[in-house]
C-alpha cells in the first residue's frame, strides 16, 4: 500500500481489488483536510465567546481597554472565519469527491445533521457580518446582542457537525435493503449513542484551545516586557475561560473513554494496544504496537482495567475479539494509542496550569507574575492545538477499517477513479500557502496595533511600562499602515 | 413530496447564482479595472459592497450541496464521481478566492494587496466557470447514474463549457448593474459612468454568447433546448426582457429598479434551466422521483427549510438592509 502506482496495475487485474489506488491519497487528503479545519473552528465557536465577554465588560464598566481588545479580537476573528468557512467548503466537496460510496449511501442519514448545520451557518456568517461592520454604526448594547447569536450558533453548528462523526462511530436509526436505505429515523441519526459525550468533549476543546492560544499571545507580550493592563486583561479573560474548562474537558475525557470501552470495543483495544482479551489489564503508557503488544512502553498494573470499571476484575476486549480482516494495522494502533496518550497527558498538563492559575488569582486577585508562569502559559495554546488533533486521530484512526462503523468499509467508501495525488498536492500547496499567510496577516495586526498603541500611548493605563517599543519600526511604515487601515 | 425538496434544492441554486453570483461578477470587474491606481476607486467600491455580505452569501453553496447529498444521494454521488475535476477546481477556487479576499483587507502594501487581490479576483473567474460546465454538463444529461462517467468528455463539451462561460458573464453583468446602482447612491458620477460602461460591454457579450448558445444547445442538447422553447419559453423571454432593459436603462432608471431587472434577468434564466429539467435530475435517465431519498428524510429536510425560512431570511434581510443604511449614514 505504500506504493500507490503498485496498486494502480493491480486493479486491472482484479475484478473487485480490496484496496483501490485512490483509498490512500483520499484518507491522507481527508485527514489533512480536517486536521486544518478544525485548528479553525475553535476561534470561531470560542474565541467570539471571548471578545463578547470583553465587549459586555466594556460597556457595563465603560472599560476602554477592554472596548479596545473586543474590537481587535474582532478583526482577528473575521479573518479566521473567512479561512475556516472556505476550509469548510472544501470539506463539503471532497465528501463527495473522496467518498461517494459513503454519501451515495448514507447521505439521506449521514446528511441530516449536515442539514442543520447548514442553518446554523447561515446564521453564524450572517451575524458575524453584523457584529463586525456594526462596531460604528449601531449603539453599544444592541450590538453587543447582535453578537451572542454567532456564539449560539458557533456551539448548535459544532453539535450537529459532531452528531454527524457520532453516527459514523455508533450509526443507528436505518433501516438498509438492498444496500439502499429505505428507512430512516432522523431523531436516532441525530441523536446517536456517541453524539453526547463526543459533542460535550468537542465544545470543550474549543474552549480550552481558544482560550489558552489567545492567552498565550499576551503571555508572550508580557514576557516582552509589556505588562500593562491591555496585556493583564487580554490575558485574563481568555484564560479564565480555559482554566474553567480543563477540569471539565478532563472529566468529560473520562466520561468518553469508558463510553468508547463499553460501545466501541475496536476503538477501545487500539487506545490500550491491547492484543488479547482479558482481566487485569495494565495501563501501559507510550510504546508502539508491535507483533501483537506494546513494547518501549511503561506499564501500570492493572491500570486499564480499574480506570475503565473501577475494579482489577474488569474484563476489556482485545484485538483479538475482532475478526481478522477487520483488524486495525499495527501502525493504526500504534498510533491511536500514542495519539491518546498525548491527549491524556496534555489534558494533565494543563490542568496543572489551571490550578496553578486558580491558586495564584485565589491568593492575589492578579495574573502571577511568575516568568514560568508566563512561560507556561505562552506555549499552552500549542499544547491544547496539539490535544485536539491527538483526540481525533484516536477517533478517526481508531474507527478503521470502517467509516460507518459495521456497514461500511473506508475502502468500500472510495471514490475509485482518477488520480487523487494530484488533487492531494494542490490541496496540500494551496492550504500551506493560505496558512502562512494567514499568520503573516495575523502578525501584521499585530504589529499595527503595537505601534498605534505606542503612537497614541494607548494601552498603557495603569503602569506606562512596556510601551516604549524600541524596537518597533518608526516611519513611513507605520504612517502607510495607520493611513490604509479603515474605520 | 421529493418534488418539494428539488424545489428548496432549486431556490438555492438560484439563490447562490444571484448573490453568490454577484460577489463572483464582482470579482471578475475587479480583474479588469486595471493598475494599481486607475483600478483604485471601482475597487474599493467593490471592497465596501462585498465585505459584508459575501460569506452569508457563499452558505447558499454549501446549502445546496447539503441538500443534495442528503435529498438526493444518488445524484450526488453520480455528480461528484464524473465531474470531479472541474469541482475539485473549483472547491480550491473557493479557497484562494475566500481567504484571497479576507486578507487584501488586511494587508496595506501595494505590492501585496497586487498578490491578493490578484489572487482574489482571478479564483473569482476561474470557479464560477468551472462550476457551470458541471451546471452544464448535468443540463446536457452528461453525468450517468450511476457515476463515474467520463471525466474529461462529460465537462469538456459544447454545452458544458458554453454554461461555464454564462458563469463569469452573467454574474459580472448583475455586479456591474448593482456597482452601477452603488455608485449612484453615494453621488459618485465618475464610478457611475465607469461601472455603467462595463454594463454594456458585459451586457453586449452575454447577449452574444447567449445567441450563439441557441446553436450550441440545439445540436448539443436537443432536449433541454426544446423544454427551454416550450415549458420554459417565458422564463427566458422574461430573461432576455430583463436583462436589455437593465442594458438600456443603465444610466436614467432608479438604482433599485435597475437592480431589480437585472436580478431578475439571471434568477430567470436559471429557473429556466430547472423547469426544462424537471422531472429529471439528470438527463433523462434518473428523475427526482427516483433518487429522492426515503420520506423521512425529506420531513427532515422540509422542517429545517421551514426553519431556515422563519429564522434565516429575515436575518439575512436584517444583514442587507443595515449595510444599506449603514452605507447611507455614512456618505
Ligand atoms: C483540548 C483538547 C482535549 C483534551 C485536553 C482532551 N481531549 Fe479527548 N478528545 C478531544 C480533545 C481533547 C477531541 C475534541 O479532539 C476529541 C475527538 C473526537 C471528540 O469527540 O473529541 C477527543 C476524543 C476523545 C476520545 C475518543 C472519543 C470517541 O472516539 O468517540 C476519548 C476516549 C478521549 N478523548 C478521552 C480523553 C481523556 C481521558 C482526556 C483526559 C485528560 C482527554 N480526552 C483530554
Ligand atoms: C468536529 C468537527 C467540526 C466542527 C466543530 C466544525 C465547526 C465549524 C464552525 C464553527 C465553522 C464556522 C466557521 C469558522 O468558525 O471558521 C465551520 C465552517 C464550516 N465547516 Fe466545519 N466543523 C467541523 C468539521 C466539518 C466537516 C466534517 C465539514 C464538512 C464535511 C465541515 C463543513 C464546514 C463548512 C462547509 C463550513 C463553512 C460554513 C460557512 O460558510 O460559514 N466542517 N465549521
Ligand atoms: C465531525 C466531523 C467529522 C466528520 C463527519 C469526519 C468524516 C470523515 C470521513 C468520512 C473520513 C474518511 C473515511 C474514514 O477514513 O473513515 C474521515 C477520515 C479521517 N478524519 Fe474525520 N471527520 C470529522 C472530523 C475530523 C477531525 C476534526 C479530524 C481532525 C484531525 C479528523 C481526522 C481524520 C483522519 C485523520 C482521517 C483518516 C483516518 C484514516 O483513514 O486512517 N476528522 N473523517
Amino acid at each position: 500500500m505504500s506504493d500507490p502506482s503498485a496498486w494502480l496495475q493491480l486493479s486491472h487485474l482484479l475484478v473487485q481489488d480490496p484496496e483501490p489506488a485512490q483509498l490512500l491519497p483520499a484518507r491522507q487528503q481527508m485527514a489533512f483536510t480536517l486536521g486544518f479545519h478544525i485548528i479553525l473552528v475553535p476561534f470561531g465557536v470560542a474565541f467570539t465567546f471571548l471578545m463578547l465577554i470583553a465587549n459586555y465588560r466594556s460597556i457595563r464598566r465603560d472599560d476602554r481597554t477592554a472596548m479596545l481588545l473586543a474590537r481587535r479580537w474582532s478583526q482577528v476573528a473575521a479573518v479566521l472565519f473567512a479561512v475556516g468557512a472556505v476550509s469548510g467548503t472544501v470539506l463539503s466537496f471532497e465528501l463527495g469527491l473522496l467518498w461517494p460510496g459513503l454519501m451515495g449511501t448514507y447521505g439521506p442519514a449521514f446528511g441530516i445533521p449536515f442539514a442543520i448545520e447548514g442553518l446554523f451557518f447561515f446564521l453564524e456568517a450572517i451575524f458575524v457580518a453584523i457584529y463586525i461592520y456594526g462596531w460604528d454604526r449601531m449603539r453599544p448594547w444592541p450590538h453587543f446582542w447582535t453578537g451572542v447569536p454567532v456564539v449560539l450558533s458557533g456551539v448548535g453548528g459544532t453539535l450537529s457537525v459532531v452528531a454527524a462523526n457520532g453516527w459514523m462511530n455508533q450509526p443507528a436509526g436505518f433501516t438498509l435493503r438492498d444496500g439502499r436505505l429505505v428507512e430512516v429515523r432522523p431523531l436516532q441519526v441525530i441523536f446517536n449513542k456517541a453524539f453526547g459525550y463526543e459533542a460535550v468533549h468537542m465544545l470543550l476543546a474549543a474552549y480550552m484551545v481558544a482560550g489558552f492560544v489567545i492567552a498565550g499571545v499576551y503571555a508572550v507580550g508580557m514576557l516582552r516586557g509589556r505588562r500593562n493592563r491591555y496585556h493583564r486583561l487580554g490575558l485574563l479573560i481568555p484564560l479564565t475561560a480555559a482554566a474553567v474548562a480543563t477540569p471539565l474537558q478532563v472529566f468529560m475525557g473520562d466520561v468518553a473513554a469508558r463510553e468508547v470501552f463499553q460501545n466501541e470495543p475496536a476503538k477501545f483495544a487500539a487506545i490500550e494496544g491491547l492484543a488479547k482479551t482479558g482481566t487485569h489489564v495494565p495501563e501501559v503508557l507510550g510504546g508502539a504496537f508491535v507483533d501483537g503488544r506494546v513494547r518501549y512502553g511503561v506499564a501500570i498494573p492493572w491500570g486499564a482495567s480499574v480506570l475503565s470499571g473501577f475494579k482489577p476484575s474488569t474484563r476489556i476486549q482485545g484485538l483479538d475479539a475482532v475478526p481478522a480482516q477487520f483488524r486495525p494495522t499495527d501502525r493504526a494502533v500504534t498510533m491511536v494509542h500514542l495519539a491518546f496518550d498525548v491527549m491524556v497527558g496534555v489534558g494533565f498538563t494543563l490542568l496543572g496550569l489551571s490550578a496553578w492559575f486558580a491558586y495564584e488569582w485565589w491568593r492575589r486577585r492578579d495574573v502571577p507574575r511568575s516568568r514560568w508562569f508566563l512561560r507556561f502559559t505562552a506555549v499552552s495554546g500549542v499544547l491544547a492545538v496539539v490535544a485536539l488533533e491527538s483526540g481525533w486521530v484516536v477517533t478517526e484512526v481508531g474507527r478503521q477499517p470502517w467509516t460507518v462503523v459495521g456497514h461500511l468499509l473506508t475502502r468500500d467508501a472510495v471514490n475509485r477513479s482518477g488520480n487523487l495525488w494530484l488533487f492531494f498536492g494542490a490541496t496540500v500547496a494551496i492550504y500551506a500557502a493560505v496558512g502562512a499567510a494567514t499568520i503573516y496577516v495575523l502578525r501584521l495586526l499585530r504589529r499595527r496595533w503595537q505601534d498605534a498603541d505606542s503612537a497614541l500611548g494607548r494601552g498603557g493605563e495603569g503602569t506606562g511600562v512596556g510601551d516604549a517599543d524600541g524596537f518597533v519600526p518608526y516611519g513611513p511604515s507605520r504612517a502607510r499602515d495607520a493611513g490604509g487601515e479603515r474605520p | 413530496m421529493s418534488t418539494f425538496a428539488a424545489v428548496v434544492l432549486f431556490v438555492g441554486v438560484v439563490a447562490y447564482a444571484v448573490l453568490g453570483g454577484a460577489d463572483y461578477g464582482a470579482g471578475f470587474l475587479d480583474l479588469t479595472a486595471g493598475g494599481a491606481e486607475r483600478g483604485k476607486r471601482p475597487r474599493h467600491l467593490i471592497d465596501d459592497s462585498l465585505a459584508p455580505v459575501w460569506e452569508a452569501n457563499h452558505v447558499w453553496l454549501i446549502f445546496c450541496l447539503v441538500m443534495l447529498w442528503t435529498a438526493f444521494p444518488r445524484a450526488f454521488a453520480a455528480i461528484m464521481t464524473t465531474l470531479y475535476i472541474p469541482l475539485g477546481l473549483a472547491a480550491l477556487g473557493i479557497v484562494i478566492r475566500g481567504s484571497g479576499f479576507a486578507f487584501r483587507k488586511v494587508v496595506v502594501r501595494v505590492e501585496q494587496q497586487r498578490v491578493t487581490g490578484a489572487a482574489f479576483a482571478i479564483s473569482s473567474v476561474i470557479t464560477p466557470f468551472f462550476l457551470g460546465t458541471v451546471a452544464g454538463a448535468i443540463a446536457s444529461g452528461r453525468v450517468p447514474a450511476s457515476g463515474y462517467g467520463d471525466p474529461i468528455r462529460s465537462w469538456l463539451a459544447p454545452t458544458a463549457l458554453l454554461g461555464g462561460v454564462l458563469a463569469v458573464l452573467a454574474p459580472a453583468f448583475l455586479a456591474a448593474v448593482f456597482l452601477t446602482g452603488e455608485a449612484r447612491l453615494r453621488d459618485d458620477a465618475h464610478l457611475e459612468g465607469w461601472f455603467g460602461r462595463r454594463v454594456q460591454v458585459v451586457a453586449v457579450c452575454t447577449g452574444i454568447v447567449a445567441v450563439a448558445g441557441i446553436a450550441v444547445l440545439r445540436a448539443d442538447a436537443p432536449r433541454l433546448f426544446d423544454e427551454l422553447l416550450t415549458r420554459g419559453l417565458p422564463l427566458v423571454l422574461a430573461s432576455a426582457a430583463c436583462g436589455l432593459a437593465a442594458l438600456l436603462l443603465v444610466r436614467r432608471a432608479a438604482p433599485r429598479v435597475l437592480q431589480a431587472l437585472a436580478v431578475t434577468a439571471v434568477a430567470t434564466i436559471v429557473l429556466g434551466w430547472g423547469v426544462a429539467q424537471y422531472p429529471y435530475l439528470l438527463g433523462t435517465h434518473l428523475s427526482i422521483s427516483e433518487a429522492a431519498a426515503p420520506g423521512a428524510t425529506l420531513w427532515s429536510l422540509t422542517v429545517v427549510a421551514t426553519v431556515a425560512l422563519l429564522v434565516v431570511v429575515p436575518s439575512m434581510a436584517l444583514l442587507f438592509s443595515l449595510e444599506q443604511r449603514g452605507r447611507l449614514d455614512t456618505h
